[in-house]
């Protein structure tokens, strides 16, 4: 009975996409501009049916990925937000023990122990936490776990069970089989070396700072109203910002900020002033605000 | 396909990527799904499937280059280029246009050299226009003219494109493309610079593909798995510290970064998990509250073990000067791990530089300030590690208290002068360890003037650091 389910579950999950043109061309359409790698991994991954690791500098759209494919797909996005101390209970299932409590109190007298136990360890009793819910949900979903790099070592085993068959064993009920193959995306900020064992079951995405034409492209898409010169001129800013030595330089979620409040301020064209008035949208360091003016605008002030 | 395929992780595996068997099956699996003549897609496949960590990308793609470059047919005349093999890029339009451009009568196509003079106008309309058609033809043109390849030499290609380079004299054309952008009375000083950094940009990728095409070349003569052997490169973390070139050092210090910062997070986390601190009675007994006053679960409280203090004494005579900023930054970077750090350098004078780097704003600032700040030439400025040493016993030896660490950095090439072993010695009895750490390899150590072996017996280790990799192991089990 497994067997024939875990067939039936394989053959629709695997042909969301036609073609890499394709998942570029979705990803375009919802606003997120994707360059070959990206569209080529999320494309291989639905193909594969393997998770994808995303992994890259803060703040240049990993998260927004997951997003954008989710709106895509017209999937929902299931979100499971790592951080320390993140454990079983909170990431795949719990047993609503008070629930059970009340069922226990509630028949004291009724029924023998192995019916009973048999009912409170029963799918009403069972709270599902995001990675459950994902196996389980019927609808075609995409699962983001987000900031992988935050949990322990050990935790990161949790997931290995659902990454590699899409299943999740639970003792007292059984074995979980996924009735559709989500897809899958978990980032990380890269603080901590992942494990191997992790690794090995994704296909790995590294996102970087994108280069000039496509930081120009996302300008143009994420920010309304702004001509394609001054979407120009701020990508050529940024690139220029990047190639100095910065404690943390600018994102491109910063970017796309500072562009909004250049729109929102009427600039039309950015000169030495305006750029240094609204340096702090864009760096968020003291030092490497003064360095930046000392640099790119020293001659005009 | 399989067996391209299958050579090329082995040369991966051969760079020290660790590839695994899985890896290599999904990687089998994905070529499948990509359209063949689509390069770029192939390459998003396979790094996908093989590449698992974003700093071993430069290694991927270097083998990359080398097994799956285009051999498009760039010195064919305009007809025959039909017949040649997978082609992503559409070589001709290149040639002719390149042609036109340089007002060449009849165009044939690239077989003829163009002279100096016609490549450098060339040249320059590529930076001022910044078309990348145009800079490939360049980089051909240019290969064809100075390179010179010789076919059949097991090399790598660095001579073929030094010797490319240096014909086209790219520095000098960016020196002169940033005068001009520099004196233009039209433009800002904001839209000057951006202009100087949209024409370094170009020269980046125009040598780029004058490397690539170099690459391609010599593929063509000799086959892929020969050239990735030349061409083979070390992964960043493992690059030898002291023998590492301007470029090496480059990358080293890309990694050290979020090495740092990675090393920082997780030293952290060992010290809070590490251990079970005692029985927290009180929040056992208020977690209890909701179990219904059973205490089903006890809670503990979290142990704070003292941190380690620090005194790194580094040798920053040449041979070991780069090794010695290596480490002074990445301790320095992790320093909120230790309750102290206190750091001297020494050839053989020594001083404290502490506050050095106490008043920078990053590590890196401060090592670069070192070399001109601190005061260690006592005599001919060559190291003299026991001279060194007892000044150090002199002026700060009583500081050392029992819940130091002390780190000496160094290879303990003495140049034949008084050992001064008896310093640490003392050291060992008041410190709680004394570790040494020597960029030189281990068959190295006790040869000619080295005599690190003295200095062994009163060390808890003598630690071989030659790379990054080895540092990160051992700054992990310090702290």
């Amino acid at each position: 009975m497994t067997g024939t389910e875990s067939t039936g579950a394989g053959t629709p999950g695997g042909a969301r996409f036609e073609s890499i043109d394709e998942v570029r061309d979705g990803l375009a359409a919802v606003g997120y501009v994707a360059d070959e790698r990206i569209a080529g991994v999320v494309y291989l991954a639905d193909r594969l049916e393997k998770p994808v690791l995303v992994e890259g500098p803060a703040g240049t759209g990993k998260t927004q990925l997951a997003k954008s494919v989710a709106e895509m797909a017209g999937s929902r996005l299931i979100r499971l937000q790592c951080y320390e101390g993140l454990d079983e209970a909170k990431a795949l299932y719990e047993w609503n023990y008070r629930k059970q409590l009340l069922r226990i109190q509630a028949e004291q007298s009724a029924s023998s122990w192995e019916e009973l136990e048999a009912d409170i360890f029963s799918e009403a009793f069972l709270l599902t936490r995001p990675l459950l819910e994902a196996i389980r949900s019927d609808e075609p979903v995409v699962l983001l776990v987000d900031e992988i790099d935050r949990v322990e070592l050990e935790t990161e085993a949790l997931l290995l069970e659902v990454l590699s068959e899409y299943q999740v064993s639970i003792p007292e009920l059984g074995t979980v089989e996924a009735r559709q193959i989500p897809m899958v995306f978990l980032t990380s900020n890269n603080t901590r070396e992942l494990s191997e064992a992790l690794k090995r079951r994704c296909l790995y995405l590294h996102v970087d700072y994108p280069d000039l034409a496509r930081e120009r492209e996302i300008v143009r898409s994420r920010v309304p109203g702004i001509s394609e010169e001054l979407a120009d001129q701020v990508a050529r800013i940024v690139r220029s910002l990047r190639s100095l030595e910065l404690r943390k330089p600018p994102s491109v979620a910063e970017t796309l900020d500072w562009a909004r409040t250049l729109v929102v301020l009427g600039i039309e064209s950015v000169d030495a002033a305006a750029a240094k008035d609204t340096l702090h949208v864009l760096l968020k360091y003291h030092q490497d605000i003064e360095r930046a003016a000392k640099e790119l605008l020293a001659a005009d002030a | 396909m399989l067996d391209l395929l299958s050579g090329f992780v082995g040369e991966l595996r051969a760079a020290g990527l660790p590839v695994s068997l899985t890896e290599h099956l999904d990687a089998a699996r994905a070529v499948h799904h990509v359209p063949m003549e689509d390069r770029e897609a192939l390459k998003a496949a396979l790094g996908a499937t093989l590449v698992k960590s974003g700093a071993h990308w430069g290694a991927f793609e270097t083998a990359f280059e080398v097994y799956f470059s285009p051999r498009s047919p760039a010195r064919a005349p305009g007809g025959e280029g039909g017949g040649e093999e997978d082609a992503p890029a559409p070589p001709f339009s290149f040639d002719e246009r390149a042609a036109a451009a340089a007002g060449t009568p009849g165009a044939g196509g690239g077989t003829e050299p163009m002279s100096a003079a016609e490549l450098a106008a060339l040249l320059m309309r590529v930076m001022r226009q910044g078309d990348r058609g145009l800079g490939a033809a360049v980089a051909r043109h240019a290969v064809d003219r100075y390179a010179a390849i010789e076919p059949g030499r097991p090399v790598g290609g660095t001579y073929y494109l030094y010797r490319t380079l240096r014909n086209l004299d790219l520095d000098g054309l960016l020196d002169q493309l940033l005068a001009e952008a520099g004196t233009d009375e039209a433009l800002t000083a904001l839209e000057s610079r951006l202009l100087a950094d949209e024409y370094r940009a170009r020269i980046a990728a125009l040598r780029k593909a004058i490397e690539a095409e170099i690459r391609r070349r010599l593929v063509l003569d000799r086959g892929a798995a020969a050239l990735a052997r030349s061409v083979r490169r070390a992964l960043p973390e493992d690059v030898d510290v002291m023998h590492a070139n301007r470029e090496e050092l480059a990358a080293l210090h890309r990694t050290l970064h979020p090495l740092s910062r990675k090393l920082a997070v997780r030293l952290g986390r060992k010290r809070r998990h590490h251990r079970r601190g005692p029985l927290d009675f009180r929040a056992t007994m208020r977690a209890s509250l909701s179990t219904g006053g059973v205490p089903v679960e006890p809670r503990f409280r979290h142990p704070r073990p003292s941190k380690p203090e620090i005194f790194v004494i580094a040798d920053i005579s040449g041979s070991v000067a780069s090794f010695a900023r290596f480490t002074l930054e990445l301790v320095y970077a992790i320093s909120t791990q230790f309750s102290k750090v206190r750091s001297f350098v020494f050839v053989d004078g020594i001083d404290e530089v502490t506050q050095v780097f106490e008043q920078a704003d990053d590590p890196a600032t401060a090592v670069r300030r070192i070399t001109t700040d601190a005061d260690v030439v006592w005599l001919d400025g060559h190291s003299d590690y026991g001279h060194a040493f007892s000044e150090f016993d002199r002026r700060w030896g009583e500081q050392v208290t029992s819940r130091a660490t002390v780190l000496v950095l160094g290879d303990a090439r003495n140049n034949y002068h008084a050992s001064g072993a008896w310093v640490l010695r003392e050291l060992q009895r008041q410190a709680r360890h004394v570790y040494w750490l020597n960029p030189e390899p281990r068959q190295y150590w006790g040869s000619g003037d080295s005599i690190v072996d003295e200095y062994a017996v009163h060390c808890d280790a003598v630690v071989e650091c030659r790379t990054l990799r080895q540092l990160e192991r051992f700054v992990t089990e310090l702290a």
